[in-house]
């Protein structure tokens, strides 16, 4: 009644010993990558996020040429290939800058991602109720005071959930920085595959790391929701 | 008390939103420590006319006149004159992010520039005449409808403000705890706190009310003292209103 033959099952458990050891024994050239993928993803991010709240505001700032500016940039990062961004970042910088791959890679996720953070923000900050602004504007705050004291900080908390998502989104996409030559976790794992001509077990290696940086990402946004659902 | 000093006058006040014509030719006055309560069927202005009073609302034409001063919306700074005119509203709106303390302290630090230290003691003094010394540092979540209401009312009232707007304040809430709040509006009214409110608390406008309004389709049908109004309305319309509700 096996759905396998003996001689498969000692095949696949020689594989995943393969996987294994290779996993063991590239730990050092591998953590490297890790620490590259994790500064493209937390640079990225980290800039993403002032990109997407500064566009979310031109969206709900209620003045139309400032909408428009902010629509056209979530059009144009939605409407284009993530690959293409990072290569015409590439390209383009590279040719009115000495900038390095790292920045055009990390500056082309931050790009990317900041029109998702955008509507992200713009949703959680419309989701807050009229009553709270006509609170604090009841209570003689201005319009920046209102925003930043009383709508922000709940929308943030309610972003949450979503901009969790959008990091380790953003996490994985940081692999595409491989194409233009960054020894991040894809590139070290395409790498090691041709010169082994064994890919299968280099890009599960790579896989492994990603599930293990997702996982602890993933915990991460998890411990932060927790604590700042103390008001609830 | 000074009975004549006049701390809001209204005249001619039209506003609409959209073809919808909601305020016609409004014309009142609140002078100062008087406790105004505005009566009338849900649509007929009344909530739109107190809001127009913080600018909350912009009237489209008419003035507004607080204390002597007509306020222009385009030129004068309304954050000012909200700073004197404190508003309650149905639905509390508490800042949830805030504890109790938080949310009244909140507006006098950011906006008067006041230090947290002081803050801090005019607000538990606050929470402690509106009998909520002991929750000051809960979440708003874990209060009753009533409780959040007497923040609201503390976080108003830690503004200074010369003036008190009340739209609704005990519409949200269940029956058992609208005493609370009503005797909390009460002691603000005897403390000599000049008062506008929404309500439509009967009882609590025939005790506390120095002048109630009643408002139909977007004018005001008949102003009087609240015996005078409750038992002898002069106006059709008024009789019918009052029939319907009591």
């Amino acid at each position: 009644m096996l759905f396998f033959t003996l001689e498969e099952l000692k095949e696949l458990y020689l594989n995943v010993i393969k996987i294994g050891e290779a996993l063991l024994d590239s730990r050092g050239i591998f953590w490297e990558a890790t620490q590259l993928t994790l500064a493209l993803t937390a640079v990225s991010i980290f800039i993403a996020i002032f990109i997407g709240l500064f566009f979310a505001l031109l969206k709900i700032s209620n003045i139309k040429p400032l909408e428009y500016v902010a629509n056209i940039y979530i059009f144009i990062v939605r409407g284009t290939p993530l690959i293409v961004q990072i290569f015409v970042f590439y390209y383009g910088l590279t040719e009115i800058a000495m900038i390095s791959g790292f920045w055009s890679a990390t500056l082309g996720l931050a790009f990317h991602n900041g029109a998702y953070i955008a509507e992200i923000f713009r949703g959680s900050i419309q989701s807050i109720g009229k009553g709270q602004s006509e609170a604090g504007r009841s209570l003689g705050m201005n319009r920046s005071q209102t925003m930043t004291r009383i709508i922000l900080p709940q929308a943030f908390r309610r972003a949450l959930p979503p901009l969790g998502n959008q990091f380790i989104i953003g996490l994985k996409d940081s692999s595409l920085a491989a194409f233009i030559g960054l020894a991040e976790l894809f590139g070290v794992a395409t790498t090691m595959g041709a010169n082994s001509f064994d890919y299968m077990t280099w890009l599960l290696v790579s896989a492994v790391w990603y599930l293990v940086l997702v996982l602890l990402l993933t915990l991460i946004v998890g411990a932060i929701e927790k604590k700042m659902a103390v008001s609830d | 008390m000074s009975e004549n000093k006049e701390m809001i006058r209204v005249e001619k006040l039209n506003k609409s939103f959209g073809d919808l014509h909601v305020l016609k030719d409004i014309d009142f006055t609140v002078n100062e420590s008087e406790v105004v309560v505005l009566i009338g069927a849900s649509g007929s202005g009344k909530s739109t006319m107190l809001r127009c009073l913080n600018f909350l609302e912009l009237k489209n034409d008419g003035k507004i006149l607080i204390k002597g001063k007509e306020t222009d919306p385009k030129k004068d700074d309304l954050n000012k004159v909200r700073q004197r005119v404190g508003m309650v509203f149905q639905h509390f709106n508490l800042f949830p992010h805030k504890t109790v303390l938080e949310n009244v302290i909140e507006a006098p630090i950011q906006v008067k520039k006041l230090k947290k230290a002081q803050a801090i003691e005019e607000g538990k003094k606050l929470l402690a005449k509106v009998g909520l010394a002991d929750k000051a540092d809960e979440y708003p979540a874990r209060l009753s409808g009533g409780q959040k209401q007497r923040v609201a009312i503390a976080r108003s009232l830690a503004m200074k403000p010369e003036i008190m707007l009340f739209d609704e304040p005990t519409s949200a809430l269940d029956p058992e705890l609208v005493g609370e709040v009503l005797a909390t509006m009460k002691e603000l009214a005897q403390e000599g706190m000049t008062m506008v409110v929404v309500t439509h608390e009967m009882g609590f406008a025939r005790e506390v009310a120095d002048k109630v309004v009643y408002m139909h389709d977007g004018r005001i049908v008949e102003v009087g003292e609240p015996n005078e109004l409750f038992d002898n309305p002069k106006e059709v319309r008024t009789q019918e209103f009052l029939s319907s509700i009591l």
